[in-house]
């Protein structure tokens, strides 16, 4: 298993200033899979995917990414191993247009897509290229956090709250998309709160409280460990 | 002779271009302030320190060195640019996490201690320096004479402003450093070494100030003190203007300074107050100042 294994999260502690948000998270994601970190609000899930990229505050345990322990380097040597990330309140750059905020990210590795790949992808995002980014609808934010990691060759995508707050076409959309990613061998934590956009895809799912994983649960046992479901998260 | 309101018709167009390079000077020192603000969140007191530095250094190597004015033209915003990314790893990467308050202190620190640096060396009179021999003379423009090295203040500058405009605006760097001075935890995040670009902002912002310095050398008497007599007024500029906005400084810079040249002609007491009653009436209304956005 450890040769297929992307990331492994060992005893991950982290902290804003003096609170104490992560207390040992551990969890391994292998090379192609696609795992939900599931949880109530203010469990500690955001923060493990700001803490494997260095955006917390001081940080102990063990991060691996692909065998190389990362807890010590700066973000964007993190960046650069591969690691693609989605954040919950989009950060669209205000300052660029769409087509600026696309081109932003740096390759971080082969057979991302191309530009023109993306556009046919989104087309909302060629027509709106030319506009400032937080111009765009919320919808088409959203669009755009996702499509420009696609475009870096990033193999290890972080993607947190992606259908929040969204149209239901558009969670369909980005249902497809990340199908679509999963045929292509993308690894994938994504951090949900909506137990329906996540659980149909997934491999595995994580519950989180209190800054720790206290459940897994496989695909195939969704039905068996419904009132551990229904227990966390009230589903 | 033709006169506009009692004012012979070339003391009004002398005062109109010795305004506007006066304006160069607050256009270039304030942009360069404008993009280290923008990117450090810090006020850069040193800024007018740096600038004397840079037109000392001009006239330390013609006069010990034998280097020209043209060679310095490129090595000494070199030199300052080089000070300044010292300046940035030595001590002010330290406070970026800091109220701006202290970031202030140290380079209004840093300020006195250049200052009484080369005081300390060269004495307070002012050093002349000669202007090189291709600029010197004047154009006859018919209405009036127009000396060759103002017209060269005026056009470095402006070239020096539109580069930097056009690379942070246009250019995929400059999206880097747009998105870095919006949100830099999340620029770094997408692999993007920001630390490094604020070391280079940092030196950028100050070589701009070295590349001023090296403008004026010829243009005024060359002293230790040359820096904070400008430094306030270019404050106010950047004031008016709005912190952190590149084009708003540029623009503001040059308008200033065609309105004190004017105000020269037609009410001298007040030429020299006259920015500051601008941004205390700017202040009142736009407290962002003219370009800049509230935050």
């Amino acid at each position: 298993m450890s040769a297929t294994e992307f990331l492994r999260v060992s005893d991950l502690h982290a902290f804003y200033g003096e609170s104490h948000v992560l207390h040992g998270m551990d969890f391994a994601v292998r090379r192609g899979e696609y795992i939900s970190l599931l949880g109530r609000n203010g469990a500690g899930r955001t923060t493990t995917l700001r803490a494997i990229l260095g955006l917390t505050g001081r940080r102990t345990g063990s991060i691996m990414l692909n065998g190389r322990e990362v807890i010590g380097m700066p973000s964007h040597r993190i960046a650069q191993l591969g690691v693609g990330y989605c954040p919950e309140e989009r950060g669209i750059y205000a300052s660029l247009s769409c087509e600026e905020n696309l081109l932003l990210p740096p390759q971080v590795g082969s057979g991302g897509m191309s530009l023109d790949d993306i556009y046919a992808m989104f087309p909302n995002l060629k027509e709106r290229r030319y506009s400032q980014g937080t111009r765009l609808s919320g919808g088409e934010q959203q669009m755009l956090a996702m499509a420009r990691i696609l475009r870096t060759g990033a193999k290890l995508l972080l993607l947190d709250e992606i259908s929040e707050g969204l149209a239901p076409v558009i969670v369909q959309k980005l249902g497809e998309v990340i199908r679509m990613l999963k045929q292509h061998d993308y690894t994938i934590i994504l951090v949900e709160q909506n137990f329906r956009f996540a659980a149909p895809l997934a491999d595995r799912m994580f519950i989180v409280e209190h800054g720790q994983v206290v459940a897994e649960i496989a695909q195939h046992e969704i039905n068996e460990k419904q009132d551990l479901l229904q227990e966390y998260l009230g589903v | 002779m033709t006169e506009i309101f009692g004012v012979p018709i070339q003391a009004l167009f002398g005062q109109l271009m010795l305004g506007l390079v006066n304006g160069s000077f607050y256009a270039v020192l304030s942009l360069g302030l404008a993009v280290i603000f923008g990117m450090l969140n810090i006020i850069n007191f040193a800024h007018g320190a740096l600038y004397m530095a840079g037109a000392m250094l001009t006239w330390v190597g013609l006069e010990y060195l034998g280097i020209g004015y043209w060679w310095m033209l490129l090595l000494g915003p070199i030199c300052v640019g080089l000070i300044g990314i010292a300046i940035e790893r030595l001590m002010l990467q330290w406070l970026y996490k800091l109220d701006h308050l202290y970031g202030l202190l140290l380079t209004f620190g840093l300020a006195l201690m250049i200052e009484g640096l080369f005081r300390d060396l060269y004495g307070v009179a002012g050093q002349p320096y000669s202007i090189p021999e291709e600029l010197s003379g004047a154009f006859n423009l018919g209405f009036m004479f127009l000396p060759k090295y103002r017209a060269w203040v005026i056009v470095a500058s402006l070239t020096v402003c539109l580069f930097t405009w056009y690379v942070i605006e246009k250019t995929r760097l400059g999206a880097y450093l747009r998105a870095a001075t919006e949100n830099p935890k999340l620029t770094q995040a997408f692999g993007i070494n920001v630390p490094l670009m604020v070391m280079l902002t940092y030196g950028f912002g100050v070589a701009l100030a070295g590349f001023a310095g090296v403008l004026a050398a010829p243009a005024t008497q060359i002293s230790p003190l040359m820096g904070s007599n400008l430094i306030i007024v270019v404050f106010a500029v950047v004031v008016i203007g709005g912190m952190g906005s590149i084009l708003g400084s540029v623009l503001t810079g040059l308008g200033l300074g065609i309105i004190e040249g004017m105000i020269k002609v037609f009410w001298p007491e007040a030429s020299a107050t006259v920015v500051f009653m601008i941004m205390a009436v700017v202040l009142m209304f736009r407290p962002a100042g003219l370009f800049g956005r509230e935050k």
